[in-house]
């Protein structure tokens, strides 16, 4: 498809009841669609001949954790033949299992790793599902937002014991978070008055 | 008699001068040959993406600095570009030409270091002493402009934080008629070794299919016949004022994609080469004083640029509501930020997209059925660097 807008119209008429929303925005097109339909429209996505989603870029996860549905999923996807840009979304509850996209694209593998790592979502049919970047034996998923930044362990070597220990945090201050938002925005006709310099 | 023959199991790293940093891999080896390969990473995970939702947008770049910690400021770029694009703001067009220049210089950094140590892995020791000279002269370039030779903290939402100080233009126009020689040393020791061929042709193959399944970007999926490259095809600050061809390889193995960055070093210098010769005096930075702080002297003077300079370095500038993903082409592939802010003065999410984590991923299905003595040598040319592997 040549453009964005197109892009967007076709895979709604294709697509039809599975999109929940779409939008374009910063040239990219945005997906919001169901948990169960993800295999669907992905394989869609990649194999149709106007679409050719042909590379993923990325999978991630946000943490939402006020609103009902905590999680929200997103694959970034690339199409090299119209060079687009496709975010697909969709919001889980925090124990769901999703789906594995490594049957479709085998890069899959260690992004879905990581997001089982950094977010404790669990992938069905994945062939290896292990943690990948925290320590061995870690515990805790670092990316939730009630995970602190000072996490919960910290290790050293100890030379009488010979080994290395985990303990718990220890700090000698703990870690000050200043809030400096401020209610003050200027008043608005300092901005009108900005606004028009810069238009004249 | 019979006898049982058990596979091998081999630890190779986290220690280890080939794994280019703190790899381990976990090998099983059917006498010499690798019949699968188990990646362990995270040995320098560092929790950039915890620790960035922590700070505000300025604090935030130097952590991008300590990803690919080899061409700094290329990652700096790609969080710059995602911030801009939803402040909606423009970038004067000599920080365009300041920034690509380092994007570039940072490329041949990157480039230098791959080919020289990929070199060192296969037994050749000359190129990497050759090359790391040159490595220094870049480096203090960024140190004139930043006042620090690595971890740069140059680039801000909306330009760079300070002029270039005087005659650094012309100095690196010097470098850029002298370092030609340099590659052609290189390519004298290597394009022809017979050693570094047999060491290096027909290992590690990419097909095109694979290049697109396995997520590979940059040199990687170039070294298989895809001419993809972000600055051309998705035209970032001033690239589309500026010529330059892509090098592509015909058979995606080991030696196409060394002789791809040979040729990227090429044409970086003729990148640097054509900003030099349109870049003109004038702002270095965006005029908006809600997102960049005022000059120094000003603030004796101006009660308004003692505000905004007090704001700015507490609180910081707010970013509105947005969700984006930006990538640029960093020398190892494509470099991505998705970033969502809440409309506070710090992200909500910054996902870095690193282009090694992907390249690494493929290690077992490149190196299986490969000989053990292959390993540094595809470890090499899939250009890793653990910073960005790890976060």
């Amino acid at each position: 498809m040549n453009t964005l807008i197109e892009l967007e119209k076709k895979i709604n008429s294709e697509l039809t009841t599975k999109i929940d929303k779409s939008k374009i925005t910063h040239n990219q097109l945005y997906l919001d669609i169901d948990k169960e339909d993800l295999l669907d429209v992905t394989l869609f996505l990649k194999t149709n001949k106007d679409t050719k989603f042909r590379q993923l870029i990325d999978i991630t996860a946000v943490d939402y954790p006020e609103e009902p549905q905590r999680f929200k999923i997103v694959y970034l996807l690339l199409s090299h033949e119209f060079n687009q840009r496709l975010i697909l979304r969709y919001r889980i509850n925090e124990n769901e299992v999703i789906n594995s996209l490594t049957s479709i694209f085998p890069s899959a593998n260690w992004m879905e790793r990581e997001v089982f790592d950094m977010y404790g979502i669990n992938f069905k049919d994945h062939p290896d599902l292990r943690r990948i970047l925290t320590d061995y034996g870690f515990e805790g998923h670092p990316l939730r937002k009630d995970f602190p930044l000072t996490g919960h362990t910290e290790v050293r070597y100890s030379e009488e014991q010979k080994k290395v220990l985990i303990e718990p945090v220890k700090l000698e201050q703990n870690y000050r978070n200043f809030d400096y938002e401020s209610p003050w925005e200027g008043t608005k006709y300092i901005k009108d008055q900005t606004n028009n310099d810069k238009k004249n | 008699m019979t006898k049982k023959i058990k596979n091998l199991n081999l630890n190779f790293g986290p220690q280890h001068p080939a794994a280019h940093g703190v790899l381990r891999l976990i090998l099983e080896l059917d006498g010499e040959v690798v019949e699968k390969a188990d990646p362990h990473i995270g040995l320098l995970h560092r929790g950039t993406e915890k620790l960035i939702e922590n700070k505000t947008y300025m604090q935030a770049v130097p952590y991008f600095d300590r990803l690919d910690y080899v061409a700094p400021m290329n990652q700096e770029h790609a969080f710059a570009l995602a911030i801009e694009k939803i402040l909606k703001i423009d970038v004067p067009i000599r920080a365009q030409f300041i920034r690509v220049i380092f994007c570039e210089i940072g490329r041949i950094l990157s480039h230098i270091l791959n080919v020289t140590t990929q070199a060192l892995d296969v037994g050749a020791l000359t190129p990497s002493l050759w090359g790391f000279e040159e490595r220094e002269t870049l480096m203090t370039f960024y140190e004139r402009a930043s006042g620090s030779r690595l971890h740069a903290n140059y680039f801000r939402a909306g330009g760079v934080h300070q002029d270039l100080p005087a005659g650094l233009e012309e100095d690196i126009l010097r470098f850029c008629e002298s370092f030609p020689n340099i590659i052609n040393d290189l390519e004298n020791l290597l394009t022809d070794n017979r050693i570094f061929k047999q060491r290096n042709v027909d290992i590690g193959i990419v097909t095109k299919q694979d290049a697109l399944d396995y997520s590979f970007s940059g040199v990687m999926i170039r070294g298989s016949g895809v001419p993809w490259d972000l600055r051309k095809s998705q035209p970032y600050d001033c690239y589309e004022q500026l010529e330059f061809k892509i090098p592509v390889g015909k058979n995606g193995d080991c030696y196409d994609r060394y002789l791809c960055r040979i040729e990227e070093m090429k044409e970086s210098i003729s990148i640097i080469k054509q900003c030099l010769s349109k870049i003109e005096k004038g702002p270095i930075k965006s005029q908006d004083g809600k997102i960049t702080p005022p000059p120094k002297k000003e603030l004796k003077q101006s009660m308004e640029a003692l505000i905004h300079h007090f704001k700015l370095f507490t609180e910081g500038y707010r970013v509105p509501k947005d969700e984006i993903y930006t990538a640029v082409e960093a020398p190892k592939g494509e470099f991505g930020v998705y970033l969502i802010s809440d409309g506070t003065s710090k992200p909500y999410k910054c996902k870095i997209r690193a282009p090694g984590f992907s390249h690494l991923q493929s290690m077992d299905y490149l190196i299986r059925g490969h000989m053990l003595a292959d390993v540094p040598a595809v470890l090499g040319s899939l250009d890793i660097v653990f910073g960005e592997v790890d976060r």
